[in-house]
């Protein structure tokens, strides 16, 4: 349960670092208040979210509040990881925002199967992307109501 | 097209409203209890033609609903392997924790409560807009516009 003034926590599935950091970046002086918690591969994003491997103790690895998931991922693939997340009972109602540079349709399509929440494509300029992730925080963070949360963050003033 | 699920009245005013001003090329269908939805969607009755019944890019769904309610509708289109990956968004006056589980268990997209002050519903529809029909990418990119 989201504790009004805590942080919310996301999970960053990314690993092109370029990337991460400007998703880190963006989310940095956010209005509402964000940890971001970075893995760079399929096992570990599961290990995270299993609490098991190197995440076995609750201070590292807390419940994010959003996920933002890459899909070409080293060890295990992106796509992957949405299906098994999807299978959890205590995971599968965390909205998760796939974030790729992917527009295939194969890709889009498996995505929505696996009931991906949302699919969104990564721009190309450097801009655009700053301005996706700040629009895209302000839908998650702020308006979406979080299944965890009996109220939604409450930030704008 | 949008598909806007709603009962009350006052409600889709602003809604549709908000969608004129800020996406005026941006068509909305709305539909006013979930029977009604349900037939749009599975293309029943007066809504067989496909031709005249399109598929949304975007469904908005309130909750309480005559006729057959918001959680149902929401359960049979996330069943059903044609409709599931159109994106359901509530937006409900409802913060009760169970429906909030229970549509999270019926795999919505997304659940928004309605904002009780006029100006901030419709910058919630704008934000809502801007999302789903801009930034998200929809899985049925080959169907034919709106």
């Amino acid at each position: 349960m989201a504790i009004k003034g805590a942080p919310l926590n996301i999970l960053l599935v990314e690993d092109n670092e370029d990337h991460a950091e400007i998703v880190r970046r963006s989310f940095r002086d956010h209005q509402v208040l964000n940890t971001i918690h970075h893995v760079a591969d399929g096992q570990a994003a599961l290990d995270y979210l299993l609490k098991r491997g190197e995440y076995k103790t609750p201070e590292t690895c807390p419940k994010p509040h959003v996920i933002l998931l890459d899909l070409r991922l080293p060890k295990i693939d992106g796509l992957e990881v949405l299906k098994e997340i999807k299978k959890h009972k205590e995971l599968h109602k965390i909205p998760i925002v796939v974030l790729t540079s992917s527009n295939e349709d194969k890709d889009v399509a498996m995505a929505y199967e696996y009931h991906a929440n949302s699919y969104v494509v990564k721009p190309l300029s450097f801009h655009k992307f700053t301005d996706l992730m700040r629009d895209l925080g302000f839908y998650w963070l702020g308006w979406n109501v979080n299944p965890f949360a009996v109220h939604g963050a409450d930030w704008k003033a | 097209m949008i598909l806007l699920i709603e009962d009350n009245e006052d409600h889709a005013e602003i809604v549709m409203r908000s969608f004129k001003a800020l996406q005026p090329e941006q068509s909305i269908q709305l539909v006013t209890d979930g029977e009604t939805a349900l037939d749009y969607l599975f293309r029943r009755g007066q809504y067989s033609d496909p031709k005249s019944s399109p598929r949304p890019k975007l469904v908005l769904l309130d909750l309480r609903l005559p006729r057959v309610d918001g959680l149902e509708v929401l359960k049979e289109i996330k069943q059903d392997e044609e409709l599931r990956g159109i994106p359901v968004v509530i937006l409900t006056s409802s913060q009760a924790g169970n429906d909030v589980k229970m549509a999270y268990q019926y795999h919505v997209n997304s659940y928004l409560v309605k904002p009780l002050e006029f100006g901030k519903f419709s910058e919630l529809i704008r934000d809502l807009g801007s999302y789903w029909l801009t930034s998200n990418v929809n899985p049925f990119v080959h169907e034919p516009p709106d």
